[in-house]
C-alpha cells in the first residue's frame, strides 16, 4: 500500500508541549494543566492533549447539559423501574414526552410534561452557552467567527424544531421527544401529519446541501491527500505561493469537470454547503403545519408532484358513499 | 495478489451477512403503476411456512336440511334453532373438532367442553360464549360482505384448534412504574408487541377498534388550520397501521401509494377491505366480546379484567388473506346466516 494512502497521520512531531499563543482580553480563566502526549490519538489529531481552557461559559455550559442530561436519563431510568438490566436493554426506546396537546403552551405538571419543558430549557442554555464559548475564543484567540456561525446555523433547526414552531403551533406538542427511537418515530408522524415532507422544497433544498457537504468534504480531502506528496496539505502556503500540489490538483479537476476550486474557494463552499443544510432545513420545519398543512397538495398545486395513470378500478373514500355501514 | 483476496474475502464476508435476512430471498410484487414504487413484498420462508400452517381442516359431509329444526327438537336452542336436526349435529360437531383441544381432560373433552350432562344447561360458560360466537359468524358472514366477500368465516378461522384464538388482545396498561412526578410515558417508548416491536404507541386497539377515535390525521388543503391533528395522534395512527401491516404480512404499498397516504384516489382497492375491517373489528368487541366480560372467569379476563377481544390477528395470524382466501365456510351453509324462514301463509302474488 503507498504511503500517501495511509488512514493514519503519516507524522507526529516528536516536541517540548506547545502551550499556545497567549490570548487577549484577560478574563479570571488561564489554560489548565500543562498538557501530555497520546502516541494513539497522534495517529489520528495532534498527539499532544490539553492544556484545556474550560472558562465561566464552558463551565456553565456543562452544568446545564449535564442537568439536562440527568432529567432525561433518569427519567428514562425510573421508566423501567430503576433496573439497570432493562435500562441497557430498552435504552433506544426510552423517551422523556414533551406535553399532551391539551396542555398548550402551559406548564404542564412535573409527570405530564414538565420535566420535558425543563430538560429543554436546561439543553438549550447549554448549547447557548456553548456557542457563546465558541464565539468568545475565537475573538479571544483573534480568528474570525466562522466556527461559531456555522455552530448558530445548527443551532437554528435545533430551536426551530424544539421551540419556534411549537410555540407558533400554539403547543409543546408539536416538539420532539428525547430519545433514541422515539425521536425516529416522531420523524416519520411528523411527515405522515403534514402529507409527506419529501415534497416539502425546503427539505429537499436541505438534503442537497447535506450530500453537497459530504461530496465536497469527499473531494477535497481526497485532492489533498493525493497531492500531500507535493506538499498539498499546507494550503495555506499554497493559496498564496501556488506551488505544484495546487497546479495538479487544479488541473486534476479542471480536467475532470472543466472547473475547479481554489485552495482558498473550496472551504467558503464547504462552509456554505454546511450551513445551508441547516438553514433551509430549519425553514422547512417551521412553515410545516403553520403556513402548509399538506406538502403533497402544495406539490401538485405547484406541479411538482406528476399525476399517474389509473391502474386499478376507481378507489373512493368509503366514508363517503351512503348505505355504507360506519 | 494479497490485496486482491483480502478484498474477495471481504466480499464474501459482506454477503454472507445479508444471506441471513431470508434464505430464499424477498419477493416482490408490482402492485402500481410504474414508478410509484407500489409492490407488495413476500419473504418466501414465511409464506411458505404460513402456507403449510393454513391448510383446511378436512369438510365433514353435508347434512340434509329437512324435517323438523333443532329449535322444535331440542330445548334451550337460541341461535342455530334454524337447522335441521343433522345440520344442527354436523355444526356441533364441526366446533369440536376446530375449537376443542385435542388434549383436554375427560371432564372438558369433546362435548364436555360446554355441555354439561343436561345438554340444554347453560351453566358452562363456554357454551354461552360459544352461542355469542355462533351469533358473531353468522353475522360477519351475512353482514360484513364488505370486508370477507363471499369467503365467509368459520369458528376455524381464528380458533385453529385452540380454545382460545391465538391473536386476541386485551387493554395494555403498559409496563407501570410510574407514580409520582416520573415522567409518564404517554402510552408509548417501550418495545411494542402491538407495532411490530417499534416505540410508537403499545395500545392502539382501545381507541380504534374498541372506541371509535379519529384515524385520519393528514389535511385535506394546502393550508389553514382546519386540521387540529396533532403529530402525536399521527404516532397512534401510525401504530394501528404497523398492526394492520404485521397482522396481513404485508407492506404499507398493499394500501397506499405512499407518497399519498391519505388520497383514496390513489390507493388500491385493498385498503376499502381494510377500511371496512376496521369497522367489522370495531364492532365485533362491542357487540360481541365486551357483553361477554361478566361471563368469562377471572382467569381468561386480561391484566385490567377486560375482555380478549378480535383485532386484524385474530384472523390474519400473519397472511393478507386468512387461510390464503380459501373459503372453508363455503361448505358450511349452517353458519353463512339464518336460513330464510319458510312463510305461514304462502306469499301473495305481485300485483301487476
Amino acid at each position: 500500500m503507498a504511503e500517501y494512502q495511509n488512514l493514519f497521520t503519516r507524522v507526529q512531531v516528536s516536541a517540548p508541549h506547545y502551550h499556545g499563543v497567549p490570548h487577549t482580553g484577560g478574563g479570571i480563566w488561564g489554560r489548565h494543566g500543562s498538557g501530555g502526549v497520546s502516541h494513539l490519538l497522534g495517529r489520528l489529531g495532534d498527539a499532544q492533549i490539553g492544556p484545556v481552557y474550560l472558562g465561566t461559559l464552558g463551565l456553565a455550559s456543562l452544568l446545564s447539559g449535564l442537568l439536562a442530561f440527568e432529567i432525561i436519563g433518569l427519567n428514562m431510568w425510573a421508566s423501567v423501574g430503576w433496573s439497570p438490566l432493562q435500562f441497557i436493554r430498552q435504552l433506544a426506546w426510552l423517551a422523556l414526552e414533551p406535553p399532551a396537546p391539551g396542555y398548550g403552551l402551559t406548564i404542564p405538571p412535573l409527570k405530564d410534561g414538565g420535566w420535558w419543558l425543563m430538560a429543554g430549557f436546561f439543553l438549550t442554555l447549554s448549547v447557548m452557552l456553548w456557542w457563546a464559548r465558541t464565539y468568545r475564543l475565537a475573538r479571544k484567540l483573534e480568528m474570525g467567527t466562522h466556527v461559531a456561525w456555522a455552530f448558530a446555523a445548527a443551532i437554528w433547526l435545533f430551536l426551530v424544531l424544539g421551540f419556534i414552531r411549537p410555540v407558533l403551533m400554539g403547543s409543546w406538542s408539536e416538539a420532539v421527544p428525547f430519545g433514541i427511537f422515539p425521536h425516529l418515530d416522531w420523524t416519520s408522524a411528523f411527515s405522515l401529519r403534514y402529507g409527506n415532507l419529501l415534497y416539502n422544497p425546503f427539505h429537499a433544498l436541505s438534503i442537497v446541501f447535506l450530500y453537497g457537504s459530504v461530496l465536497l468534504f469527499a473531494m477535497h480531502a481526497g485532492t489533498i491527500l493525493a497531492v500531500s506528496r507535493f506538499g498539498g496539505e499546507r494550503e495555506v502556503e499554497q493559496t498564496l505561493d501556488r506551488g505544484t500540489a495546487a497546479e495538479r490538483a487544479a488541473l486534476f479537476w479542471r480536467w475532470t469537470m472543466g472547473f475547479n476550486a481554489t485552495m482558498e474557494s473550496i472551504h467558503r463552499w464547504a462552509w456554505w454547503c454546511a450551513v445551508l443544510c441547516m438553514i433551509t432545513g430549519g425553514i422547512g420545519i417551521l412553515l410545516t403545519g403553520t403556513v402548509v398543512d399538506n406538502w403533497y397538495l402544495w406539490a401538485v398545486k405547484h406541479g411538482v408532484a406528476p399525476t399517474y395513470p389509473q391502474s386499478f378500478p376507481t378507489v373512493v373514500d368509503p366514508a363517503l358513499v351512503p348505505g355504507v355501514t360506519p | 495478489m494479497i490485496r486482491a483476496t483480502r478484498l474477495l474475502v471481504v466480499l464474501a464476508l459482506s454477503s454472507a451477512l445479508l444471506a441471513g435476512c431470508s434464505k430464499s430471498g424477498v419477493e416482490s410484487v408490482q402492485n402500481g403503476y410504474r414508478g410509484t414504487g407500489m409492490a407488495t413484498l413476500y419473504d418466501k420462508d414465511r409464506v411458505a411456512a404460513q402456507y403449510a400452517a393454513s391448510q383446511l381442516p378436512a369438510v365433514s359431509p353435508a347434512a340434509p336440511g329437512e324435517g323438523p329444526t333443532a329449535g322444535q327438537i331440542y330445548q334451550n336452542v337460541k341461535v342455530l334453532d334454524d337447522l335441521s336436526a343433522a345440520e344442527f349435529a354436523r355444526v356441533m360437531l364441526s366446533i369440536t373438532e376446530w375449537v376443542v383441544p385435542k388434549d383436554a381432560p375427560p371432564e372438558q373433552a369433546a362435548c364436555n367442553y360446554c355441555h354439561s350432562a343436561n345438554l340444554a344447561d347453560d351453566s358452562k360458560y363456554q357454551k354461552v360464549v360459544a352461542r355469542k360466537m355462533l351469533q358473531m359468524t353468522r353475522d360477519i358472514n351475512s353482514k360484513w360482505q364488505t370486508h370477507v366477500a363471499s369467503t365467509g368465516v368459520t369458528c376455524y378461522t381464528c380458533h385453529r384448534g385452540n380454545a382460545v384464538p391465538a391473536y386476541a388482545w386485551f387493554k395494555d396498561p403498559g409496563p407501570g412504574h410510574q407514580s409520582g412526578i416520573i415522567a409518564t410515558r404517554a402510552g408509548q417508548n417501550t418495545p411494542s408487541l402491538a407495532a411490530g416491536l417499534t416505540s410508537l404507541p403499545y395500545d392502539p386497539f382501545t381507541p380504534f377498534l374498541l372506541n371509535d377515535e379519529p384515524i385520519r390525521v393528514e389535511g385535506k388543503s394546502i393550508g389553514g388550520d382546519a386540521n387540529r391533528s396533532s403529530i402525536k395522534q399521527a404516532e397512534w395512527t401510525y401504530s394501528l397501521m404497523v398492526h394492520m401491516s404485521e397482522s396481513l404480512g404485508v407492506n404499507c404499498a398493499y394500501c397506499h401509494n405512499t407518497r399519498a397516504w391519505s388520497d383514496w384516489s390513489q390507493s388500491t382497492p385493498q385498503r376499502v377491505t381494510a377500511w371496512h375491517g376496521i369497522r367489522m373489528a370495531r364492532e365485533l368487541n362491542n357487540q360481541y366480546m365486551v357483553p361477554l366480560t361478566e361471563t368469562f372467569p377471572a382467569n381468561r379476563l386480561g391484566v385490567t379484567g377486560d375482555v380478549a377481544k378480535v383485532n386484524c390477528s385474530t384472523c390474519h395470524q400473519g397472511v393478507y388473506k386468512p387461510m390464503f382466501g380459501a373459503s372453508l365456510a363455503k361448505d358450511y351453509p349452517e353458519l353463512r346466516g339464518r336460513k330464510a324462514t319458510p312463510a305461514a301463509t304462502p306469499p301473495v302474488a305481485a300485483v301487476p
